[in-house]
């Protein structure tokens, strides 16, 4: 009973906050409202028994990734975003049509697949650990280069003088 | 009682979310924090498969795509930062610079 209350508050909370993060007028409010889809995503990997992932999605997402953002917005100060009208209901009627087309395939797909077996998998940080050490020891290796790379872009991207 | 299938169904609103705000939105930023969006609801369906397999790979798999997630961020806000310098803007319809 706990577990069916708790699911629908977060999965509630994390819609609506994600409904915010796209509706918003001001980026501002986006990064601070995908902040709270973070956190509800965070719960809902804690009662799926991955601990050490949740862990992680509150570290690098919501203490990394978010900040970054933040940082870019207040740097650019960004204004909300002008549009004409017109454009802007086209917009809206042909992107909210083509994600309620997507959802009506993901749906049926879902249902066509039939219920999952319901095991269990705890994602402790000793069970990931083993994991990643034995079975995963490569691409774990091989993500430092992925690592590597991006700070090496970002670095000299950022740091480009103005060519004009 | 809450099945797996129920967080599946979540994770598809949360993609179909994202995807609206991809089409919808001209921001860079708001289009990469849509992006963000949509792979934290792949991140869920892969949890709820794991747990539902009793695999802990699906989790595995989450911790490469939150790897590869953060180094995507970190080259897409250079580039906002470089756009907004060299051209002023932040609109993605007016970033024509590879179109011919």
């Amino acid at each position: 009973m706990a577990e069916a209350a708790s699911f629908y508050i977060f999965s509630g909370l994390m819609l609506l906050a994600a409904l915010s993060v796209v509706s918003n007028r001001r980026p501002i409010y986006s990064v601070l409202s995908l902040l709270v889809v973070m956190f509800c995503l965070a719960a809902l990997f804690v009662m799926l028994g991955a601990y050490f992932i949740a862990a992680l999605q509150i570290l690098l997402y919501a203490g990394a990734v978010l900040v970054l953002f933040l940082f870019v917005v207040m740097l650019l100060n960004l204004s909300p975003e002008a549009l004409s009208r017109t454009r802007i209901f086209t917009l809206r009627g042909a992107g909210t049509l083509a994600a309620l087309f997507l959802f009506v395939c993901l749906a049926r797909i879902l249902a066509s697949v039939g219920e999952p077996p319901t095991g269990e998998a705890r994602g402790t940080v000793e069970a990931v650990g083993r994991e990643l050490f034995s079975a995963y020891l490569l691409p774990f290796e091989l993500t430092s280069f992925i690592i590597l790379a991006a700070i090496i872009g970002a670095v000299t991207l950022a740091k480009r003088e103005p060519s004009k | 009682m809450v099945t797996p299938t129920h967080y599946l169904v979540v994770s598809a609103l949360l993609f179909c979310i994202g995807l609206a705000g991809i089409l919808t939105r001209r921001n860079v930023l708001m289009i990469l924090l849509c992006i963000e969006l949509m792979f934290n609801a792949a991140n869920l369906a892969f949890i709820a498969y794991a747990d539902a397999w009793g695999n802990l790979g699906g989790q595995m798999a989450v911790f490469f795509i939150i790897v590869v997630a953060a180094a995507e961020v970190t080259v897409g806000l250079a580039i906002a930062i470089l756009l907004s310098r060299q051209l002023r803007t932040l609109n993605a319809d007016e970033v024509s610079l590879l179109k011919w």
